[in-house]
């Protein structure tokens, strides 16, 4: 992964002194109320319901160990001994006191980490594959190209304040874990029929209010030429985006509004005015940024050992965590294992000090010294020889840490909700939990298969509903707390938004519908079909019909 | 008299705003700021004054539509209606740019401390902090941060470059 130079570090480091600074200002009442919530949330500083919520970066969802070990350090001098793994890759801190923050921030930028523009109306801190660099689908290392957009857009000088947040993925896989279809800037790293990279790049895309899948403004564009081109997109979008109606304010609208066509046209005759400026990509530095991504030293091993199979044959619950929790890596001999923060009656992607350190520890062990962090909120340990993943699953085990449930139904990908979030309609995290219940048993689950299931507790959709299999919303009726299903939605390959079932359900109601919407694709299914083939196929109406049938 | 931070230091601001008048006749003498509205209208009788000129752009007003009379503004004054409307960033950049506007660029309206370092960096060098605010704390904000990533009108190259 990066390694910060001395210039990245002073970045982080001036950057916590001056918001110690701001808080001081704010302290002694020369920041208004106002003034402050800008700076603050480009800071990662949240005001919530109980606490602030402090919001860590973690770019492109890579981390160090010891980087983790400051953030359990962290999580337990200054809040409450754990940590959330959030839908956008970075990590929260739910419970940290205003006053502190700059003390965190500090301790943070020791470990080159910071909470710089994690919120706010500016560009967010980039998403990735979570795969990245070892899947066996690859294309192209996306990471090099995260490196240098983030350190494009950190503390960019025309685009701090921008009509509304801003996101961008990428991704070099063609089965996209990133979801770049629904970012405001999705590119897709390719090479052409010369051999050369390049980039294919959506702008447009995006969950909240106004789901929107977003277009393709440009099918090639040349690897020296991204950042110029991004200014460009920016550019547009902070001259000509909405700012008087913040429901309208994501670019999404904005693309819709002019027309993809014009608007590429619009970035396209902007572009052409900066290309080839200073901010062209020089190839020293692209050599120098993939130089931090090179694979680290694998072994030369064969593709299956045996020992890993036979402990896969005497020891069934291995076996299970194998099958859903590993997957394939483009070394032969080693695997990707996925340690699933999603056990059942804890708050999906919570995980305690005690945990962090004993990940630090496995992943030091076996995995090079690095870990990632997921968008389905869980942790990837990217580099495992496949005869030690029997010694880590041990591990994991004594810890409950072992969850073998990545990708099922109980695998949900959740917000915070009501128990945390000011903006909430809805609590989340009960319905999870009572979903997770239902469906506790392991080989029920399993036999459901692949089901993206999740749940966010307002139309800000951070636990991204749109794009679940089965997507519940917190919606606010008169005042009580219902629940808007919808089905359909998919991030990966054909991705896809969701659509609703019906009329809202109270939370009593919401996992008796779910049950009926899985027994509807248990009963239709044909094949290998999964939830979202057999939706797919059939149609909403035999769902619809079910969960809404009177009780006899 | 109004003061202003201009290349990093507090001098008077000898300049006025005009932004709305019936006849060309009502304009003061001196050195005046006159509303994008103000020069489409009167640009004649404008061009023939003695005294400097300076032109105000609203945030939604772009650089664009005085691309071929810059020489005529010792100031172009830009509007933040609030700091957070970020318009004018672009506005600024666009201005040393692509028009290579080297007069002064003036940063007035919802002006506040915590903006001037990137308003710098777009290419403004003068700003009419907001009055309720301490003009000489406003100062220290040039001193937030000791370099940058991108390039920047003060600095062409970007870090990767340097
Ligand atoms: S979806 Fe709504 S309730 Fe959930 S975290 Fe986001 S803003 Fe809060």
């Amino acid at each position: 992964m990066y390694a910060y130079t001395k210039q990245d570090q002073r970045i982080v480091e001036e950057r916590a002194a001056q918001y110690k600074d701001q808080t001081h200002r704010y302290l002694n009442g020369d920041l208004s109320d106002d003034e402050f919530l800008v700076l603050r949330l480009q800071n990662g500083l949240y005001l919530q319901r109980h606490a602030p919520m402090l919001r860590i970066a973690v770019p492109p969802g890579m981390l160090s160990t010891k980087q983790l070990r400051k953030i359990a350090e962290i999580s337990r001098d200054y809040d409450k001994g754990y940590a959330h793994i959030s839908t956008r890759q970075n990590i929260q801190l739910n419970w940290p006191a205003l006053e502190e923050v700059p003390d965190i921030l500090q301790e943070l930028a020791t470990v080159g980490m910071h909470g710089i523009q994690t919120s706010g109306s500016c560009i967010r801190s980039t998403t990735s594959d979570e795969y990245a660099g070892v899947a066996k689908d690859e294309d192209i290392d996306p990471r090099p190209y995260c490196e240098i957009i983030r350190q494009w857009s950190t503390l960019h000088p025309e685009f701090s304040m921008l009509p509304r947040k801003f996101k961008i993925s990428v991704t070099g896989s063609p089965k996209d874990r990133a979801a770049t279809q629904t970012n405001d800037i999705g590119i897709q790293v390719l090479s052409n029929a010369e051999g050369e990279i390049g980039f294919q790049v959506r702008a447009g895309g995006g969950l909240g209010r106004t789901p929107i899948l977003g277009p393709v403004i440009k099918d090639f564009l040349p690897e020296k030429h991204l950042l110029t081109y991004l200014d460009a997109i920016l550019r547009v979008y902070n001259r000509y985006g909405r700012r008087d109606n913040k429901y309208k304010a994501r670019i999404k609208i904005l693309v819709k509004a002019m027309t993809p066509a014009t608007f590429a046209e619009k970035v396209e005759a902007e572009w052409l005015r900066n290309k080839d400026s200073a901010t062209t990509l020089t190839n020293e530095e692209l050599a120098r940024i993939k130089a931090f991504y090179t694979p680290p030293h694998y072994e030369k091993l064969e593709a299956s050992q045996v020992s890993f199979l036979e402990q896969c044959e005497t020891n069934a619950e291995f076996h299970q965590w194998v099958l859903t929790n590993v997957s394939p890596h483009k070394a032969p001999g080693y695997s990707i294992a996925n340690i699933n923060l999603k056990a059942c009656a804890t708050a999906p992607g919570d995980i305690s000090a005690e945990n962090m350190e004993l990940v630090a520890d496995l992943a030091d062990c076996y995995s090079f010294g690095e870990l990632r962090t997921t968008h389905r909120q869980n942790l990837v340990l990217a580099d495992v020889k496949q005869t030690q993943l029997f010694e880590l699953w041990v591990e994991l085990y004594k810890a409950s840490l072992a969850t073998a449930n990545l990708g099922l139904i109980t695998d949900i990908t959740c917000c915070p909700g009501g128990d945390f979030c000011s903006l909430a309609n809805a609590k989340s995290l009960p319905i999870a939990e009572e979903i997770q219940r239902a469906y506790k048993r392991i080989d029920t689950a399993n036999d459901i298969g692949e089901l993206e299931l999740n749940i966010s507790g307002c139309m800000n959709a951070c636990g991204h509903h749109h794009v679940g299999h089965i997507g519940i919303l917190g919606v606010d009726k008169k005042g009580s707390e219902f629940y808007q299903v919808s089905l359909g939605g998919c991030s990966t390959d054909t991705t896809s938004l969701g659509k609703i079932l019906g009329p809202s359900f109270t939370a009593d109601e919401v996992t008796g519908v779910v049950e009926k919407c899985v027994n509807v694709y248990l009963e239709n299914r044909q094949d290998k079909e999964r939830f979202i083939d057999t939706y797919r196929r059939i149609g909403i109406n035999p769902f619809k019909e079910r969960a809404y049938e009177k009780a006899n | 008299m109004k003061k202003l931070i201009k290349n990093r230091e507090i001098i008077e601001d000898t300049w006025s705003t005009v932004e709305d008048i019936d006849s060309p006749s009502e304009l003061p003498k001196g050195n005046i700021i006159v509303s994008l509205a103000i020069w489409q209208q009167y640009a004649e009788t404008l061009k023939n004054r003695e005294d400097p000129l300076g032109i105000l752009l609203a945030s939604d007003e772009e650089p664009e539509v005085i691309k071929n009379d810059l020489d005529q503004f010792a100031v172009i004054a830009i509007h933040f209606p609030k700091f957070a409307d970020g318009r004018g960033y672009t506005s600024a950049r666009e201005l040393r740019t692509y028009f290579n506007y080297q007069g002064e660029i003036r940063a007035v309206g919802d002006v506040l401390r915590d903006q001037l370092f990137q308003m710098e960096r777009c290419g403004f060098n003068s700003f009419a902090v907001r009055e309720d605010r301490s003009i000489e704390d406003a100062l220290n904000a040039f001193n937030d941060f000791s370099l940058a990533y991108q390039a920047d009108t003060k600095n062409p190259q970007p870090l990767f470059r340097r």
